[in-house]
């Protein structure tokens, strides 16, 4: 092996990622492990912030407001859209963050940096299954029939991974360094709610505004694909949908690229 | 075919203090963004500085280069040790070998698998329990989960916390908390063992058993590197020395003759004083001081003392009064200050009632070997004549007492007494049997 400075942009060190699995799974386990530790109610937090949440959005924007949701009731309409929110707002918060939690680590062992947020990204799934299984309880609760689309739910939940993790290869990777970012992500995460059809459907949208609103935010697409697959009488998300992949495609390569470019400097300045 | 396990060639290390990278907020490089083309270098902010400072003699805007030029090579199956003061390079080095941080310049091979351990205890989490930080930890230090199994009950019994391997180590005391962390370590297999000042921690049994550890790696042939202040440990461990100085390597070589070189230069020793002219020599109308010494008894003064070697004080003045009797004595301090002992020639047959003509006197006071401990000392002179104190001279002269590695028997902690005699002893079976 040979050690010497890297200038400019280095390869992804995708073969190396690969070899450390196993201590991604140490990472990811150690992070569930603590996430919970010394509290009385555990994992149940998981399905507790959602459906609080939902509680209060559908007194606020289901009663008082009446946000006009069609056929399907407010609790499940907003509930659906906030299983998977819930989950990527929390992966790019923590994911974000995590560079600068694990500093002691970070300055005093070698291992490749980018297991750090991609084990935060993936270890929030666990609370994401807790949410979901009460969200099929709704489901079944309201009387909805999945239709064959919920074969496509894995993959809206691939693409909210991949988004999660793009984004915050960008922001883990600045945060090292200019500290402005985790007060950043606080205000990304508010904007990006309001900008995704969580509490209101899309159709609220002026007609010609719609078309960037869905291209270029991919939770668009995730949430009304949610929706979509489980709610019998939502539709598919448009083909813009196509758009958000290919811009959620070149952040995260471009992440990989730039975290790696970041990585050489973490270690001193972090 | 190559019997280098580690070749580092001009090495260098580059940080950039203050201004330059360490924008700390979006707005400082921002405005640095809108200024730069204004100006082509502006003066560095005031009060803006990092930790670095302090080790420092910053280059020019704000630069430091932690490691400069460092080119050195290590054989497989040898045991090196990197010794030097505070702010050296010794972590930037180590931290360059286990792949934390890049080099500025030149280039480093390293072949066989390298594990370093520069923290006990990096990457522990209070949370969890000792048996899930032995696993975590296992693996953020390379270990696969297979071998981890394999080993858990020997690290376990090597820690010695086995009866609180389930509580979380948050309410570990610390050594409990360090003895699982070194435990874990010290079962890594690496080819190349990069290790930083482990030593300093735990208590003494338990840096003996470390020690021992590290010696076992060493025996089976694996690659060690070593960082550590402890000199005695340095001494016994490694083949060979590296002693780094600003940034750059001082010395290397036998580690007796490094150790002793760089003691000798990092503690102000002096063991020598010369006054050629008597008009500016200490001293008054009577009584000027010509000369003062330490040296080990067969050697001079520039020959190093150990606990074990008997050494002089010698003391030269002019006396300048005839049949003026004058009296010197010496106390000798140690680095607590305490005085362990004062000595006078009081014994000298005859001293008081001989004739004493003007001149030269020389007195030397001998000082038999194993009786005082390591550490600094400390030599005031006193001049009496008729009991009354004439010339007093507090810190005449200034020597450094090594200590041996012989008689330790692995073990490096502190020999505690204000002195170290070696007493007889003997050794009887009184009876065979027990209660």
């Amino acid at each position: 092996m040979i050690i010497r400075p890297t200038q400019g942009w280095a390869p992804v060190k995708l073969k190396e990622l690969f070899e450390s699995r196993e201590l991604l799974y140490f990472l990811i386990w150690s992070q569930l492990k603590v996430r919970y530790k010394q509290t009385i109610l555990g994992a149940s937090w998981a399905i507790i912030q959602p459906i609080a949440i939902m509680v209060v959005f559908t007194v606020f924007f289901g009663i008082v407001v009446r946000v006009p949701t069609g056929e399907i009731p407010y609790p499940i309409f907003t509930y659906t859209g906030l299983v998977v929110w819930t989950y990527f707002s929390n992966a790019l918060n923590v994911s974000s963050n995590s560079l600068i939690s694990y500093e002691s680590l970070i300055t005093k062992v070698y291992f490749p940096r980018l297991l750090i947020p991609l084990a935060s990204v993936v270890a929030g799934l666990v609370d994401f299954f807790f949410a979901f299984v009460v969200l099929v309880g709704l489901v079944v609760f309201y009387g909805f029939t999945p239709t064959a689309a919920v074969w496509a739910l894995p993959l809206f939940l691939l693409l909210t991974v991949i988004t999660a993790l793009a984004v915050s290869l960008w922001l883990s990777a600045l945060n090292v360094q200019y500290r402005d970012v985790r007060l950043l992500v606080n205000v990304l995460i508010q904007l990006w709610f309001f900008a995704t059809p969580i509490i209101y459907p899309s159709s609220l949208v002026p007609e010609g505004w719609r078309i960037f609103y869905q291209a270029l935010n991919p939770m668009t697409g995730v949430v009304e694909g949610f929706r979509w697959a489980l709610l019998e009488p939502a539709k598919p998300p448009g083909p813009s949908l196509a758009v958000s992949v290919l811009i959620v495609v070149c952040l995260l390569v471009g992440g990989l690229y730039y975290f790696r470019r970041m990585e050489r400097i973490f270690a001193d300045v972090v | 075919m190559h019997d280098l396990a580690v070749q580092a060639q001009g090495v260098g290390k580059l940080y950039h203090l203050g201004q330059g990278r360490g924008h700390d907020t979006l707005r400082d490089l921002l405005g640095e963004m809108i200024s730069v083309p204004f100006r082509r270098r502006g003066p560095s902010k005031p009060g803006r500085s990092t930790k670095h400072d302090e080790l420092s003699q910053p280059h020019g805007d704000g630069q430091l280069w932690a490691l400069r030029d460092v080119s050195f090579d290590v054989r497989h199956g040898e045991v090196v040790g990197i010794i030097g003061a505070n702010g050296a390079g010794k972590s930037t080095l180590l931290k360059i070998l286990s792949r934390i941080t890049e080099p500025t310049s030149g280039r480093i091979e390293i072949r066989g698998r390298l594990g370093s351990l520069l923290e006990v205890g990096a990457g522990f989490d209070p949370e969890l329990t000792g048996r899930e930080n032995v696993y975590l930890n296992g693996a953020i230090l390379g270990m696969k989960r297979s071998e981890i199994r394999r080993r858990f009950d020997e690290i376990v019994e090597f820690s010695e916390v086995r009866r609180f391997i389930d509580t979380p180590v948050k309410r570990y005391s610390s050594g409990m908390y360090m003895r699982l962390a070194f435990a874990i370590a010290a079962h890594l297999e690496p080819d190349i063992l990069v290790v930083d000042e482990v030593l300093a921690v735990g208590d003494a049994s338990f840096q003996k058993k470390c020690l021992g550890k590290m010696g076992n790696v060493a025996e089976t042939g694996r690659t060690v590197l070593f960082v550590s202040h402890n000199m005695l440990a340095v001494e016994d461990l490694c083949d060979r020395v590296i002693w780094l100085k600003d940034g750059r390597i001082a010395d290397e070589g036998q580690p007796k003759d490094i150790v002793s070189n760089y003691l000798q230069e990092t503690f102000s020793t002096d063991t020598e004083r010369v006054w050629k002219d008597p008009s500016t020599a200490p001293g008054t109308d009577e009584v000027r001081l010509h000369r003062a010494c330490v040296r080990p008894a067969d050697g001079s003064p520039r020959d190093s003392i150990t606990v074990h070697t008997p050494f002089v004080i010698e003391i030269e003045y002019w006396s300048l009064r005839p049949n003026v009797y004058l009296s010197p004595s010496v106390a000798l301090y140690n680095e607590q200050g305490i005085v362990v002992f004062t000595s006078g020639p009081e014994f000298d047959p005859g001293g008081r009632e001989r004739h004493h003509p003007a001149g030269l006197y020389r007195y030397v006071c001998q000082v038999p070997g194993d009786l005082l401990n390591d550490g600094m000392y400390q030599i005031a002179l006193y001049v009496d004549k008729n009991q009354r104190t004439i010339l007093q001279q507090d810190d005449i002269l200034v020597f450094d007492v090594q200590d041996a590695v012989e008689m330790r028997h692995g073990w490096h902690g502190k020999w505690t007494g204000v002195i170290r005699p070696m007493l007889n002893w003997s050794t009887d079976l009184v009876d065979t049997e027990t209660p």
